[in-house]
């Protein structure tokens, strides 16, 4: 499971978790993705990226499920704090309260942080 | 003084931190534009020190967010050029880590 915390563009590791995402699929990695803090900024809608010149991820994330990278989960308590709902989103997700948040990564056999 | 700050109010306390410097002006970019969105965690503090601070945030990276029409009122937009001016304007400017 990859552990997405941090903002979009205003540093690397959002786009570093996808391109390793990407990676692992084309290994076939059972891979899921984690959005919890700041990083649910990840999946906001609408993102227009050209007045500061970098690739909008909007249309990465939508290309997951081609890679078969389809379990895509969300913390509910980060999306209400960040004045948020699953409908803000750019791609289909499920969304969970932090404690079944909480059990799903310890199930998991590895954690990669982003 | 102009306060630039470039973090996001969850994750670092850059934007709490220049509301307590008295008065003055907040320019908020990068991720710190998330301080200037309606309903986010921010906007209690924002509000509550609207008579002590003027409040910009830079339109680029609003857009780049997917937040420029959840602004909050009494936040001003301004492009690269409104950036440039803010500087010009204030004596010292304070660019936040």
């Amino acid at each position: 499971m990859f552990v997405n915390r941090k903002a979009p563009y205003g540093t690397i590791y959002a786009w570093e978790s996808l391109e390793v995402v990407l990676i692992a699929a084309a290994f076939e990695q059972d891979v899921s993705m984690a959005f919890l803090d700041d990083g649910v900024y990840q999946l906001k809608k609408g993102h227009q990226t050209k007045s500061i010149g970098v690739k909008a991820f909007e249309k990465t994330f939508g290309a997951l499920e081609d890679y078969d990278v389809t379990k895509l989960y969300v913390d509910q308590e980060s999306l209400a704090e960040r004045g948020l709902t699953a409908d803000d989103l750019a791609v289909p997700v499920e969304v969970l309260p932090r404690a079944e948040m909480g059990k799903l990564m310890e199930e998991q056999d590895v954690l990669l942080s982003f | 003084m102009l306060h630039i700050i470039n973090k996001s109010p969850f994750d670092r306390p850059a934007f709490y931190s220049a509301l307590k410097t008295g008065e003055g002006a907040i320019l908020l970019i990068e991720d710190g534009v998330y301080a200037a969105v309606k309903g986010g965690g921010a906007e209690a503090k924002l509000k509550a020190a609207e008579g002590k601070f003027k409040f910009y945030a830079l339109i680029a990276d609003l857009e780049a967010r997917g937040i420029a029409d959840r602004v909050i009122d009494g936040v001003t937009t301004v492009d690269y050029a409104g950036f440039v001016n803010l500087v010009a304007e204030y004596k010292t400017n304070q660019s936040w880590l």
